[in-house]
């Protein structure tokens, strides 16, 4: 009992390091497009980040990108361009700074920012001061977008 | 607003509305033809062409418009008609009563929303105007089902004339709000209706055919729904699907960008009730 107290105590103590380890939104550092630390000191997660990028509630970027990588899903959005190849055209330091803050990039993109938790107007209360994905999401959306190459 | 940076830029890009993707059907309802498709006005600085968010729906969802007997929303309109009969309110009237004939608002949905007395109207406020003061009944709820039976009744009196508001004069400061709003990104997503309707017409966003969100067809029978849906309430929809905070139904701030969208569609025919996914 004493023993397995303890484990659960360790475990949150390492939760909470993790957690506090991850740069704000506010803080994150974009030098001329890039963002070249991980945003939370960990590796991203490609199959994680595959879910993200389909996810309606998460990344929905299939809403505006084609992604032959996910044809079982059906509509795949054109909005923006498709993402076969991806990282052949992107390193790892612009696909961050484009998934964490998209308008860095692309001047007045209709493509939304993932991690930033203020400076939009108006958000339904449920999502006021939040970003659309955790600092982890992102690296694990990123790990899986270096995946794409043709 | 550096809107002129971003259509310069999305027209660099290759990403700006396309331009050619509506299809190009021509819509006839009851052996009627529709204008669907004109010049833009002149205030529109980016579109050359305004079409009808007709022409960015499926075939099938298309042809549930061309004949009344085959749109779901004359179930509602049939409603109409019994509410237009009936009588309510410790006045003890009708509309009936004092309208000789509903076919006597032909054209009344061209022109609305206008300026009356300073204030700006929608056909929802004339209605309810009629509720309270002439008969001493309850208003309506603005998207409430007996509300959009009964505009869409008094604008189906107006099917096939074109769409005709007035921007200038009193209206002017009411359009500039409208165009203000239209223009300005809002909710966690951080997008302006014409990041999707202008921008992006004629483009698929997941299973969505991106339409130039006229309002020429409202109220409007939604499959998605099963019911009518009102102008305002499909403005509260797109917002909230951006995460913003919609603005309240029948509001001066919707009122305001319901005559701006109106403006954005002048010469197009009046479709009430059309039918949408
Ligand atoms: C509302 C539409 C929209 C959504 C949602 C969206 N994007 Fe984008 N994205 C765009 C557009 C448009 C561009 C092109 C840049 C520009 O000109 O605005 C773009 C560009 C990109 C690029 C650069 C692609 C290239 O080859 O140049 C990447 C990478 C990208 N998006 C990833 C994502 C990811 C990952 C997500 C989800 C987490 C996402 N996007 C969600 C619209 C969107
Ligand atoms: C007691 C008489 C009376 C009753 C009952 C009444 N109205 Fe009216 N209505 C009027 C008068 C008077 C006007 C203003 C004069 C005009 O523009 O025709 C008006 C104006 C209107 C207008 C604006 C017309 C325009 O061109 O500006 C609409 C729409 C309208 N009524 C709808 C209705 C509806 C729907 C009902 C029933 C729910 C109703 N009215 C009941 C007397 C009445
Ligand atoms: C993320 C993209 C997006 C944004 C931003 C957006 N909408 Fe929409 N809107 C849609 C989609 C998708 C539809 C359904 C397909 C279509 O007609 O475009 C739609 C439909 C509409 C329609 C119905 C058109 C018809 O023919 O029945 C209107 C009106 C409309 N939108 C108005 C607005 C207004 C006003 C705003 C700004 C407050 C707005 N939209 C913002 C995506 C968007």
């Amino acid at each position: 009992m004493k023993h397995a107290l303890g484990g659960a105590a360790l475990a949150i103590m390492a939760a909470t390091s993790a957690y506090s380890e991850a740069v704000k939104p506010a803080n994150v550092a974009f030098n001329d497009g890039i963002v070249e630390a991980s945003l939370t000191g960990q590796p991203g997660d490609p199959v994680a980040g595959r879910a993200v990028f389909a996810d309606r509630k998460l990344g929905n970027c299939l809403a505006c990108h084609t992604n032959t990588d996910l044809s079982e899903e059906s509509f795949h959005g054109e909005v923006g361009p498709p993402m076969d190849g991806v990282a052949d055209r992107w390193g790892e330091a612009e696909l961050r700074a484009i998934v964490t803050n998209s308008k860095k990039v692309f001047e007045g993109t209709i493509m939304p920012a993932f991690y930033i938790d203020s400076g939009y107007e108006r958000p339904l209360e449920d999502f006021a001061g939040t970003s659309i994905l955790t600092a982890q999401q992102v690296e694990d959306v990123v790990a899986y977008l270096l995946t794409l190459k043709e | 607003m550096n809107l002129k940076k971003w259509v310069t830029f999305a027209a660099a890009a290759g990403f700006a509305g396309g331009a050619f993707a509506q299809d190009s059907n021509s819509l006839s309802i009851e052996g009627e033809a529709m204008v669907t498709e004109t010049a833009a006005p002149a205030h529109m600085e980016n579109v050359s062409t305004i079409y009808s968010g007709w022409r960015f729906r499926s075939t099938e969802t298309q042809a549930l418009e061309t004949d009344d007997f085959d749109n779901p929303a004359f179930v509602f309109v049939e409603q109409g008609m019994d509410l237009w009969g009936k009588v309510e309110g410790a006045a003890e009237k009708s509309c009936a009563s004092c309208h000789e004939d509903v076919a006597d608002f032909a054209g009344l949905r061209t022109q609305l929303p206008r300026v009356d007395d300073g204030q700006l109207v929608a056909m929802e406020d004339l209605i309810n105007e009629c509720r309270t003061e002439r008969m001493a009944a309850e208003p309506w709820e603005w998207s409430k089902g007996n509300m959009t039976a009964m505009t869409a009744l008094i604008g189906l009196q107006s099917r096939g004339m074109p769409i005709s508001v007035a921007t200038d004069g009193e209206a002017a400061p009411f359009w500039e709000q409208g165009k203000e709003l239209y223009y300005t990104r809002v909710g966690q997503l951080d997008m302006a209706c014409s990041n999707c309707h202008e921008d992006n017409y004629g483009v698929m966003i997941r299973a969505d055919h991106l339409s130039q969100g006229q309002i020429n067809g409202f109220p409007t029978y939604r499959l998605k729904n099963a019911k009518l849906n009102s102008i305002h309430g499909r403005f509260k929809g797109c917002m909230k699907n951006i995460r913003a905070e919609p603005f309240k139904e029948g509001g001066p701030e919707f009122k305001a960008l319901e005559l701006y969208l109106a403006s954005r569609g002048q010469g197009l025919s009046v479709e009430t009730p059309s039918v949408r996914n």
